[in-house]
């Protein structure tokens, strides 16, 4: 009997070690090859980057050299129209979920729109907007990328904006509106500008998330080996060029590419960081 | 007096109207849903009308061959067959993959971790979780499929090469297993966190009557953490599925593309959202077009299916707690 019980509470030790040899061992299983990643893209990335990376456009293939300037101007250009789309639209949003809609069934609905939109494949988005912008155009362009690019960065601006909202405490609201101001600008200039740091590195990082977008771009940027830019044409993107160049079987593109990368992994370490930064101070402290 | 009550009625007026400015914006995130699901269901009924339900359950047969044929588009012969089997394929590997170790990971960051690693460790997942998917295609390319190519495939003909499931035939490195594995590091992040945003949702008073009736740590975690917090995991991890269902870029830089269905998970295969990749932009003829249409429009379908099942799920279990992780 006594034996019998010993051996119980030495299966349940054993058992517990292992579950924590395997916890442990899955975390390390998953953060090695992570962290190598991470660190090999930085790597290959930096040995691969140079002045003329910036301010050149592609060589034909065959001539070594040449840079990414068409790549990253079009970038901007694409980043450019998203945010005047996304940002805007999304932050209005969440202004209505975080201050009129608290609670509402109208409020919860969105809300839950925003999630399922968030996790509608890129691809899709991509035909649906060739189908919207780009067939009543008649071609590609810069504008069409722009507006697929827009629509993606609603819902994380619309949810990052009301969850940076709901964390100003309500007694700022009260004290405004004491004051007789009304509510509008009650909701501008106190709560959203209380929030403001927390909205403006939300609005960065759905920025870095969409500028690493290569699957909405295909068929609406389409790409462009020169300069362009003119917003009825097509024009280059980074990740397009990155998976074009990834793809293809000449090294010295290959080399552009993980520079390219390089590029994209900084902006979105940068918003990372920034968001994490504001989060964890003053009234935004815990947000998001 | 006067002017004051003029002020009053000019605010009232401003009020409204910023009201209904911001419920319009909100309205439009609606809009976009319908507009995109309109849009897909337009273009798609070229295809519909011509192959209906046989689209996604049937094959052709080769006239010359007599083989099995799925997607033809010079003859105009269109069929789903390989883009779903590849899809569910590389999905369901990736989730066998990451599942496991996700909850390993959230379960070590929820219940062992030290204070000061908690930080650190949740700062990567977010990153890794924003790192651009191409980025990880051409990680794969230059790293993970030349490390298949030349060591791990090999192997595992060698040694399970029996189940016909792991066959020698493919020299690329390319194919199912290489889209599963990219697949599962992508999905890991996400399915990790969200686990951990569950398990922290589950009250202190369960841990402490679990331990207080003796239980060791693990009982503690599997009979108070786990037991309590599954519907929310099992939403994690159909979450991290409707991730990897869609995921196009780097799927489409490994998987080999070609339309066809093998055993053999070494085999290039093809999946839903990277045949669109492909060919979209060259699509020959409306026929063509409107079959990969429809193609996006099943993927719209299921993943708004699959996303919304999964949210209600982690809602369920997280609601009204409060939230640490995003």
């Amino acid at each position: 009997m006594r034996d019998e019980h010993k051996l119980k509470a030495r299966i349940r030790a054993l058992s517990d070690g292992a579950a924590t040899g395997l916890a442990i061992l899955s975390t390390v299983l998953v953060v090695a090859p992570l962290v190598a990643i991470f660190v090999y893209l930085v790597y290959k990335g930096a040995s691969s980057l140079n002045l003329a990376f910036f301010i050149e456009v592609p060589k034909p293939v065959g001539e070594s050299g040449g840079g990414m300037a068409n790549a990253i101007v079009g970038s901007a250009i694409l980043l450019g129209i998203g945010s005047l789309i996304g940002v805007p639209v999304g932050i209005s949003g969440g202004i209505f979920l975080a201050e009129f809609g608290r609670g509402t069934k109208l409020a919860n609905a969105v809300r839950f729109t925003a999630d399922v939109l968030n996790g509608v494949p890129s691809i899709v988005m991509g035909i649906a907007v060739y189908s919207l912008v780009v067939v009543p155009q008649g071609h590609f362009s810069a504008f069409s990328g722009g507006v697929a690019l827009g629509i993606m960065m609603i819902p994380t601006v619309c949810r990052t904006t009301e969850e940076m909202l709901l964390m100003v405490p309500n007694a700022v609201r009260e004290a405004a509106l004491a004051l007789g101001v009304p509510n509008w600008r009650s909701v501008l200039a106190i709560t959203v500008r209380t929030a403001s740091p927390g909205i403006i590195t939300g609005c960065m990082l759905a920025f870095a998330r969409v500028a690493g977008e290569t699957a909405p771009l295909i068929f609406t940027a389409f790409g462009n080996v020169g300069r362009n830019m003119r917003l009825d044409e097509p024009i280059a993107a980074l990740p397009l060029q990155i998976y074009v160049y990834a793809l293809s079987p000449y090294d010295d593109w290959h080399r552009l590419a993980w520079a390219g990368s390089l590029v994209l992994i900084v902006l979105i370490v940068l918003a990372v960081s920034l968001v994490r930064y504001v989060t964890s101070r003053g009234v935004l402290k815990g947000a998001s | 007096m006067r002017k004051y009550l003029l002020a009053r009625g000019n605010s009232a007026l401003a009020d409204r109207g910023f009201h209904w400015l911001m419920v319009l914006c909100a309205l439009t995130i609606f809009g976009i849903v319908v507009l995109i699901a309109f849009e897909l269901v337009v273009r798609s009924k070229l295809a519909w009308g011509k192959f209906g339900f046989d689209f996604f359950f049937k094959a052709f047969t080769d006239p010359y061959t007599n083989l099995p044929m799925y997607w033809d588009p010079v003859n105009g012969h269109f069929s789903a067959l390989p883009f779903l089997y590849g899809t569910l394929v590389s999905s369901f590997l990736a989730l066998l993959l990451a599942v496991p170790l996700a909850i390993g990971v959230a379960v070590f960051l929820t219940e062992m971790c030290p204070r000061a690693l908690r930080g650190p460790l949740a700062f990567i997942t977010e990153l890794l979780a924003a790192i651009p998917s191409v980025i990880y295609g051409l990680w794969a390319v230059f790293v993970l499929v030349p490390l298949l190519r030349e060591h791990v495939n090999p192997w595992l003909t060698k040694l399970l090469g029996w189940t016909g499931f792991f066959g020698d035939s493919n020299p690329t490195g390319l194919g199912f297993v290489a889209a599963g594995i990219i697949l599962a590091i992508m999905i890991l992040p996400i399915v990790s966190s969200l686990t951990r945003e569950v398990m922290t949702a589950v009250p202190h008073s369960q841990r402490e009557a679990v331990l207080a009736l003796g239980a060791t740590r693990w009982e503690m975690i599997s009979m108070g953490v786990l037991r309590n917090a599954r519907i929310g995991i099992v939403g994690a991890v159909i979450l991290g599925l409707g991730r990897a269902l869609g995921e196009t870029m780097a799927v489409t830089m490994v998987i080999g593309n070609s339309p066809e269905i093998h055993q053999s998970l070494l085999e290039n295969g093809s999946s839903m959202a990277s045949v669109i990749a492909n060919e979209f932009a060259e699509a020959s003829g409306d026929l063509h077009l409107s079959a990969l249409m429809e193609l996006g429009l099943a993927l719209f379908i299921v993943t708004i299916i699959v996303n919304a099942f999964a949210r209600l799920l982690v809602w369920a279990v997280t609601r009204g707690a409060p939230s640490s992780a995003h």
